[in-house]
């Protein structure tokens, strides 16, 4: 290239005031082919969810008899009722169920108790955690704090044989808080982020605190909490679904109805209808209700869901 | 402790070791326990026999060698890695179409919370749903393509098609969750770059390869490097799917430790497998970090 002969271009003096703003152009067709893109990824993304309805409110025998009606066939509330174990076992098998039901508000209070419990404790202490490590000074920090981040390492994967091993050495199988115990203290990821936000709090503000005569334990609870107040919960909501979703772990540690979260319950609700002849009606309505909760969840929280997950991938 | 440069106005010389240690504590508990434990645990059940009911017998290696010579852990690892490749790439280009989408056609944030409400749902309720939509019988899906003349495909039932298929359902849920970080990392590019290249004359498409990719680099690797080992522990869609079949099709390593363990009591052997996959995983990251720079940033 010979860029360096061509002496640069004489600032063209703009015309007016007319190139500032682009005038809106008549959509070109990379734009239109672009949003018909989008508007078949919003359908992907979002037809299942209608589809989920529509299969509920429909009996079996409809579904069998009209497979592509956009519609619920032959609307009923039959599949809810199935679901929520609230129908006889003769009427369910009648209308292609099995016998078992969910016991759902059982596994409700379940999951949100598991997810409560992790999500709490989980954040509580990492943030203490990373208070420690971010702002006191002591002996060993920087060595523990790499243990720590070794830990990020480490694939859930791993841990769980030996962890079910532990768990059952605790005498704590078929047991919330045996579903909720590895999560609970810490996950190296929420320490690494907290510390990271409380690494950027300007020391000012803690030493003004500290000048007025409180102890650090105050001013962690009274200062830096409440500024950390959008990174906790950011991570919090995240951490919650997460711990909602999980069905590996509570697949492992429970045995019975007692410690059953929803994510296990649907699934042994799955297994138990009809191989031949499966009961789609009922599948989907319990489907809808395990998917429930995220749902409204979803709907408080949506812009804050939205941009905390840029927030935590690349902070 | 030596009060250097750093020293801040106050006079407090000593360290915060007690204070350190009580909020430590908890934490460490945790990490101690549940993490640091486990994994020397899982390592030193790799070396025995172990069925949960009598103590653990030494058994040296062993396990590994049955695990060298046992083709169903073969199998298992083929399957696994033919779900990543192609969950990771299905996963990797759309999650990128969508994101550039969002960037440059609109910054909607509707459109933002409609791209990642799959995410929301379990890997549980995300499989039910699709085995459900592709019913070789009654699925929409399959009702859509017999409408258009062609073969019903037994997605799930095929043993050609089961891996694909549920690649492609994870993908379906965790795409948004994807595309949502890369956005994030597009928002860091100066938008006056694509507005000098428009000035010059520039393309999307040149846009696209020119400035976006190279400028979203370090963000892509960290991104791909996050997805793959989440990829490598695919369970949940294949346990309420397939369950393994048909005919081990989609038998994927993490399914089978599972089954080892819980279904035959070797608890021994299980760990090896797990051992095994944390060794690819490990090489993997680390060859990743190694090939795409993910330390630098074009980004001065």
């Amino acid at each position: 290239m010979t860029t360096l002969t061509t002496p640069a271009p004489a600032p063209t003096p703009t015309p007016a005031r007319t190139a500032v703003r682009p005038v809106r152009r008549a959509p070109s067709l990379g734009r239109i082919a672009a949003w018909a893109v989008m508007a078949v990824i919003v359908l992907v993304t979002l037809l299942p969810f209608y589809w989920i309805l529509r299969t509920a409110l429909s009996t079996n025998a409809g579904l069998a008899a009209d497979p592509t009606n956009p519609l619920p066939v032959h609307p009923t509330t039959g599949g809810f009722e199935r679901a929520l174990g609230l129908q006889s076992t003769k009427e369910a098998i009648a209308q292609g169920g099995a016998g078992g039901g969910l016991d759902f508000w059982r596994y409700l209070l379940n999951s949100v108790v598991v997810s409560t419990l992790v999500t709490g404790c989980q954040i509580f202490f990492s943030a203490m955690a990373a208070y420690a490590f971010a702002r006191l000074r002591w002996r060993g920090r920087d060595t523990v704090f790499g243990l720590f981040l070794a830990g990020l390492m480490v694939p859930a994967i791993f841990t769980l044989l030996p962890n079910f091993v532990l768990i059952k050495q605790l005498g704590l199988v078929d047991n919330l808080l045996g579903i909720a115990l590895p999560t609970m203290f810490m996950t190296p990821f929420a320490v690494f982020f907290l510390r990271q936000f409380f690494m950027n709090i300007p020391r000012e503000v803690e030493e003004a605190a500290l000048l007025d005569g409180a102890g650090k334990i105050r001013v962690f609870f009274r200062v830096l909490l409440p500024m950390a107040s959008t990174p906790v919960i950011t991570l919090a909501i995240l951490t919650y679904i997460t711990a909602w979703n999980d069905y590996f772990w509570p697949l492992m540690v429970s045995y019975s109805d007692s410690s059953r979260v929803l994510t296990v319950a649907l699934a042994i609700f799955r297994a138990q209808t009809p191989q031949t002849g499966v009961d789609w009606s009922g599948l989907m309505a319990a489907t809808l209700i395990a998917a429930l909760p995220m749902l409204v969840l979803f709907g408080c929280f949506a812009r804050r869901i939205v941009s905390s997950v840029g927030f935590t991938g690349i902070k | 402790m030596t009060v250097a440069s750093t020293s801040p106005p106050l006079r407090r010389p000593r360290g915060d070791g007690a204070l350190a240690a009580l909020f430590v504590a908890p934490a460490m508990l945790g990490f101690l326990v549940f993490l640091l434990w486990p994994t020397l645990r899982g390592v030193y059940l790799s070396f025995t026999r172990f069925n949960l009911l009598t103590p653990a017998e030494w058994v040296g290696l062993d396990n590994y060698v049955r695990m060298v010579n046992d083709p169903i852990f073969w199998d298992s690892l083929t399957v696994t890695v033919e779900y990543v490749a192609i969950n990771i790439g299905v996963q990797t280009i759309s999650a990128l179409a969508i994101a550039v989408l969002l960037q440059r056609l609109t910054q909607s944030a509707v459109l933002r919370g409609i791209v990642l409400t799959p995410y929301l749902m379990s890997n549980v309720v995300a499989g039910i749903v699709w085995l459900w939509i592709l019913d070789t019988q009654l699925g929409i899906g399959n009702e859509i393509i017999a409408g258009l003349g062609f073969d019903r495909i037994p997605f799930l039932a095929d043993e050609t098609w089961a891996i694909p298929t549920i690649a492609v359902i994870n993908v379906w849920r965790h795409v948004g969750y994807t595309a949502l970080l890369l956005f994030a990392g597009l928002q860091a590019i100066p938008t006056d770059m694509y507005e000098a290249a428009k000035v010059d004359g520039a393309s999307e498409w040149r846009m696209f390869w020119r400035i976006t990719m190279p400028l979203l680099r370090p963000v892509l690797a960290v991104v791909l490097i996050m997805t793959v080992i989440g990829s490598f522990q695919v369970f949940d869609t294949v346990a309420v799917t397939t369950a393994g079949g048909p005919a081990n099709a989609t038998n994927v390593l993490q399914f089978y430790i599972y089954g080892s363990a819980f279904g035959r009591f070797q608890f021994g052997y299980a760990s090896a497998m797990s051992v095994a996959l944390l060794v690819v995983l490990s090489a993997i990251t680390f060859l990743q970090y190694r090939l795409t720079r993910a330390g630098h940033t074009d980004l001065g």
